[in-house]
């Protein structure tokens, strides 16, 4: 990892109003606007007792992750592609992973800390409880990362253009909005379908999310489909991925 | 010593030959030109100098170095200007300059460097922003920047305004003048013969000349050109058995002869043998151009 490339990424990451809109304030946005509707303060029984405010937290948190993995890097990594300024890095003595690794770090580091407002929002003004099991959250919430920006690298390595990176990202981004529970909380989907999207990467981790905040450690078997989902689309990645 | 070596170059995309047993080597401290049509394999060859290509067979040396096996070593010598690339739109002048410097183990001082490129007022403009001669020059910069051994050049001034062109021109004798050993690809007759102290000639992939400016302009035929009017009509005959004689053009009365020495000779003595007056006689060098021409017409035509 270059700093001086990955503090470059950085600030031309801060230059692009729509990705710090979508990945670090729409999240919670999204959080107060669902928390300022009085019926969404109140205990649900078919969500086990949590109050719609509540279960949302680990979605708020997931979207920042799906807005910054499958749309924000893949038009970053592409467009860097498109531009030549992969190839103009081959040409000095920092290679272009250096570029690619910047890209992640920021792009996760920020998802990372949309997540952290998201979960303080939601303590502060609604009163949601922080995660009663915080290592087993925080092991869930970095798979989640990683196979999120995993999944950002598959699709940057298939698109030859932004045009078509930015198809694709959002071809696969609502699937994953659906998975994440966006539209349907995991808790509330029937049991087949809530056994499907659990295979899927932020299904699984919507699920390990959820078990951390109750205060259980994440099932095994939720982080275990997240780091196997993280190998094969970073083994993809490395596989497909273009220089030029 | 062979600051670069490049021998028996070989490149095929897709069965096309692109680069077909090119040879040469640069001496430390030299201004070497790569000259020749679009298309030739100019590109391509200096792209396996720089280590962005893996050629098919033959040999290339940046210091002794191998620029695919030994990149990252070669990169810290090696400074270049690619054809065609662009830099993250949003990225300001300054930040590209103090980034590109930072990757080098010993950089030069970019300041000075964007001053002498025109680039002091521009520190703060995004380079979406710059115009087509400012990104051009700040590519200059950036190859620069690094304080290399060696800087490839692909296209240095296209794009330039000639006030611009001159100012690079100066810079790269500049660079020169430090020691830093100069591989230049271009189409422009009039930087080569400004600028380089030797230039290979390559058409269709091959090295078609290698020699001093004035030594390619000397061995192509038409080394010199004679211009005049003559005041009463002359016959082709008595032309056409001048020694050493080229072409003629005859165009308004105005007779053109490319040849050498010799010829200028022999016309003196036509003309006055037929007590013809030459008007406005001209003998002139040919250019770098008409060498050029020359070198590659076989295969043009």
């Amino acid at each position: 990892m270059n700093t001086a490339v990955l503090r470059t990424e950085f600030r031309l990451f801060r230059r692009e109003p729509g990705a710090v809109f979508w990945i670090f304030l729409f999240p919670t946005l999204l959080l107060a606007i669902l928390g300022s509707i009085p019926s969404f303060r109140e205990a649900d029984k078919s969500l086990g007792g949590l109050r719609p405010v509540d279960a949302y937290a680990p979605i708020a948190v997931l979207i920042a992750l799906i807005m910054s993995g499958v749309q924000s890097l893949p038009q970053a990594l592409t467009g860097h592609r498109e531009r030549g300024v992969l190839r103009r890095m081959r040409l000095t003595p920092v290679r272009p992973s250096a570029l690619l690794g910047a890209q992640m770090a920021v792009q996760g580091g920020v998802a990372l800390g949309s997540a952290l407002l998201a979960l303080t929002v939601g303590r502060l003004a609604f009163g949601v409880t922080l995660p009663g099991q915080p290592a087993g959250y925080l092991l869930a919430l970095l798979l989640a990362v990683a196979a999120a920006l995993a999944l950002g690298a598959v699709v940057s390595a298939v698109s030859r253009t932004t045009k078509i990176a930015g198809a694709i990202g959002t071809a696969v981004f609502f699937p994953m909005m659906f998975c994440a529970g966006v539209w349907l909380p995991v808790q509330e989907m029937p049991h087949t379908l809530a056994r499907v999207v659990g295979l899927t990467p932020f299904g699984a981790a919507a699920r390990a999310l959820n078990e951390a905040a109750a205060g259980d450690w994440p099932g095994w078997g939720h982080l275990g489909v997240l780091a196997a989902w993280t190998v094969l689309l970073t083994a993809g990645a490395a596989r497909w991925f273009r220089w030029e | 010593m062979s600051v670069i070596e490049v021998s028996e170059l070989r490149k095929s995309y897709g069965g096309r030959r692109a680069v077909d047993g090119v040879s040469f080597t640069v001496e430390e401290g030299e201004i070497f030109g790569v000259l020749g049509p679009n298309g030739a394999g100019k590109t391509t060859t200096v792209e396996c100098v720089e280590g962005l290509r893996v050629p098919d067979s033959g040999r290339v040396r940046v210091t002794g170095l191998d620029p695919v096996a030994d990149h990252a070593r070669v990169a810290q010598v090696l400074g270049a200007q690619l054809q065609q690339t662009e830099l993250q739109p949003k990225l300001t002048v300054r930040e590209a300059l103090e980034m590109y410097a930072s990757f080098y183990p010993r950089p030069a001082d970019w300041r000075p460097l964007a001053e002498r490129l025109g680039l002091a007022a521009r520190l703060t403009t995004r380079f979406a922003r710059l115009s087509g001669g400012q990104k051009q020059r700040l590519f200059i910069a950036l190859a620069l920047v690094g304080a290399p051994r060696v800087v490839v050049l692909d296209e240095l001034t296209t794009g330039l305004d000639p006030r611009a062109r001159r100012d690079t021109w100066e810079l790269i004798e500049d660079v020169r003048a430090g020691g830093v050993t100069v591989l230049l690809v271009t189409h422009f007759m009039e930087e080569a013969q400004r600028l380089c102290d030797r230039i290979a000639v390559v058409d269709q992939g091959r090295v078609a000349a290698l020699d001093t400016p004035a030594g390619l302009i000397r061995r192509s035929a038409g080394a010199t050109v004679i211009s005049f009017t003559p005041s009463a009509p002359l016959d082709d005959d008595d032309l056409t058995g001048l020694p050493g004689l080229a072409s003629i053009e005859r165009k308004d009365g105005r007779i053109t002869l490319s040849g050498t020495d010799d010829t200028v000779n022999s016309v003196i003595t036509l003309l006055a043998r037929h007590r013809v007056t030459a008007h406005q006689l001209r003998v002139v060098d040919a250019t770098l151009d008409d060498a050029f021409l020359d070198l590659t017409k076989e295969t043009t035509a």
